[in-house]
């Protein structure tokens, strides 16, 4: 099956500043993808020249099939989502669905037809008669949303949707933005800056730096076996603990951690073998206390130095072999700075990066 | 010591509550309040006089003191400002030259305002190449001195076949409002969002549709600016007008001038007053009308550079 956006060599340079660097990417029909990553890193800069809002110094853009590298916005098939939310302010909720498809000439009945289905889908028949001014941000996001969708188009991008939204409605939208993608099925292009949006949305996310893709995969690939020590650092909240270590291979892999061996039983290698300096690093989240840690293959006494209580649970700083540790507990336990603390953690769910290149190994 | 902190902190008094009452007599009012009162009176004096002595005859100007009101209030110098008084040839009064100033306001402002809006909106919205270049030579033009272009431009016009006509006049005060009202019209559309822009893109808007129906509901408050900034100008300006036209064209500035500095006969000082304050009428009229708008309009222009 054909790709539904195939992105070929995609080069883009500001000036001397390279933005986009011998970009390429394959998102298959129907598939929801979230491009993930700090700003600055070309998230936004990739989602424009898809759009045909940039043009890219090199490479090719095909949209089903077809080579819209040097197309214009409104033929390329897609539908486009801005952060802020970018409604016409002067026409009404009606005026804004409508204005692409007046444009494109489309007859009247057609129109109707497809405002109506929209409005019906998002639920803002409503708000047909307002003027953005009188919507709230979300009913404003959802008209964003109904303008991409009256077009009929196959590829829906979206610029940081939620990014202007308070924490609640963002959750909300979420979900619809979901449901909306399991309803209609179409391409989806994701752009965000929130892990835990690009977590539950993508079918699959490409994190970026620096304009390259640093890993495209599923969403638990990514948490579980991230690919680089950039991409373990930048997924989960809070982020991985790395220790600086060596790595024995002679005979059964294991390194070293406070003056203790750590046995990599169950470790899943993608470069066995490999001996030498590592980073080793451990989810805060799956690090265990209690009579879990006593069960756990590895086990340390750590001394607590902070404690953040979130009401589910209790966030710990601490410091092991001469690192920052952070580690969870229960919020109903109580922890005050200098307790000590009995840890335990499974080696088999660690990553193991080398220090050159700090690739998985 | 325990003093020093009673006074610093100063508690409220046990049955606060609500706003903080404020005295209308404050130190601080008195003084606001009487510089203001004497920057009016220094402006508004000038104007006092002047409608003072246009209402009043001639002879009663010569023995009275210039600030007393008209014993008998006589419209007469005003009719005669309007319909009769003799420039030159002419005797049909100022009202040849209010005429003339409208024929040549009007169409001046219309076009100069039309061609500065597109300009602005393509050089902050279509990023086109050499934009920068062709924004800083047009910002550039609005350094040079007015003086150094006249004599060239008579020729330019001469060789048009436009000198002495109203149509070479509007010409002129369409391309020299052209800096102004370009960078006007430029920072207005830089600060609306560049989201809107894109969105209209994908909804497949070209450079006209963008323009006529996102971009210029949008800029209704710096029309306003710019129709009052160039209505004032065109309609107070002189040299232009003195120069580039024929004396049955002349604007009513040129006119005014040719009323009040005439030197055969009496100085008729309340016709002249009456001249004067029927020349600044269409550009008081506008401030009137139009200042919250306009205050509202700069203040929107102003914010990004």
């Amino acid at each position: 099956m054909q790709p539904s956006v195939s992105i070929q060599n995609l080069k883009l340079d500001f000036g001397s500043v390279s933005v986009l660097r011998d970009l390429n990417l394959d998102i298959g029909q129907g598939e929801f993808l979230v491009l993930l990553g700090s700003s600055g890193c070309g998230k936004s800069t990739l989602l424009n020249c898809i759009a045909g809002l940039l043009e890219p110094t090199e490479g090719a853009i095909h949209i089903n099939g077809q080579n819209v590298t040097w197309a214009e916005p409104s033929d390329r098939g897609i539908g486009m989502v801005f952060q802020s939310y970018a409604l016409y302010p002067q026409m009404t909720v009606e005026g804004n669905l409508t204005f692409g498809l007046k444009n494109a000439k489309m007859p009247k009945e057609e129109i109707k037809r497809r405002v109506a289905r929209a409005a019906e889908v998002l639920q803002i028949e409503p708000l047909l008669k307002r003027k953005p001014a009188a919507l709230s941000g979300g009913q404003r996001q959802r008209v964003a949303i109904g303008r991409a969708l009256v077009r009929d188009v196959d590829v829906f991008l979206f610029d940081e949707p939620l990014s202007n939204l308070d924490a609640k409605l963002r959750a909300d939208l979420r979900v619809e933005i979901k449901r909306l993608h399991q309803r209609l099925r179409n391409t989806m292009i994701y752009v965000t800056h929130d892990q835990v949006e690009a977590m539950t949305l993508a079918d699959r996310i490409a994190i970026m730096k620096g304009g390259v893709v640093m890993q495209l995969d599923a969403p638990g690939v990514i948490y579980n076996k991230p690919a680089n020590k950039y991409v373990a650092d930048f997924i989960g909240s809070p982020s991985m603990n790395f220790f600086a270590t060596t790595l024995d291979s002679t005979r059964e892999p294991k390194v070293r951690i406070a003056g203790k061996d750590v046995y990599l039983t169950g470790y899943e290698f993608t470069r066995p073998g490999i001996s030498g300096d590592v980073w080793f690093g451990i989810r805060p989240e799956h690090i265990v206390t209690g009579e879990l840690a006593d069960m756990a293959p590895a086990q340390f006494e750590v001394a607590a130095e902070l404690a953040e209580p979130m009401g589910a649970e209790t966030l710990i700083w601490s410091t092991l072999d001469g690192a920052p540790l952070r580690f969870r507990v229960d919020g109903q336990m109580t922890v005050s700075p200098g307790d000590m603390i009995r840890i335990g953690f499974d080696p088999a769910r660690a990553s193991i990066f080398d220090t050159v290149e700090e690739l998985r190994i | 010591m325990a003093d020093v902190t009673t006074t610093m902190q100063r508690p409220s008094p046990a049955h606060a509550s609500g706003p903080k009452p404020r005295r209308a007599f404050s130190r601080r009012n008195i003084m606001i309040y009487s510089i203001l009162f004497v920057l009016a009176v220094y402006y508004l004096l000038p104007f006092y006089v002047m409608l003072m002595t246009s209402l009043k005859g001639l002879t009663e100007i010569r023995t009275g003191n210039i600030f007393a009101p008209p014993v008998e209030i006589t419209f007469e110098p005003w009719a005669k400002a309007w319909s009769t008084v003799c420039t030159g040839l002419n005797c049909d009064g100022l009202s040849r030259g209010f005429w003339n100033s409208v024929k040549i306001t009007v169409p001046s402002v219309f076009f100069s305002i039309t061609v500065a809006s597109v300009n602005g909106y393509a050089l902050s919205m279509w990023r086109f190449k050499g934009a920068n270049v062709f924004f800083t030579i047009l910002i550039i033009g609005a350094f040079i001195p007015y003086q150094v272009m006249i004599y060239p431009i008579v020729v330019l016009l001469r060789e048009m076949g436009l000198y002495g006509n109203l149509g070479g006049l509007v010409l002129v005060h369409t391309i020299f409002g052209m800096p102004i009202l370009t960078l006007l019209f430029r920072n207005y559309f830089s600060s609306v969002p560049e989201e809107l822009f894109k969105a209209a893109r994908v909804d497949g808007a070209r450079f006209w549709t963008i323009y006529f129906k996102i971009m210029l509901p949008m800029a209704l408050p710096i029309f306003v600016v710019a129709v009052i900034l160039q209505t004032t100008a065109i309609w107070n300006d002189f040299l232009f007008g003195v120069i580039y036209t024929r004396p049955e064209n002349y604007p009513m500035t040129v006119q005014l001038n040719n009323i009040v500095n005439s030197v055969t006969g009496v100085k008729e000082y309340n016709v002249n007053m009456a001249a004067t304050l029927l020349s600044g009428v269409v550009p008081l009229t506008i401030y009137f009308l139009s200042g919250k708008l306009f205050v509202r309009g700069i203040a929107a222009g102003a914010v990004k550079g």
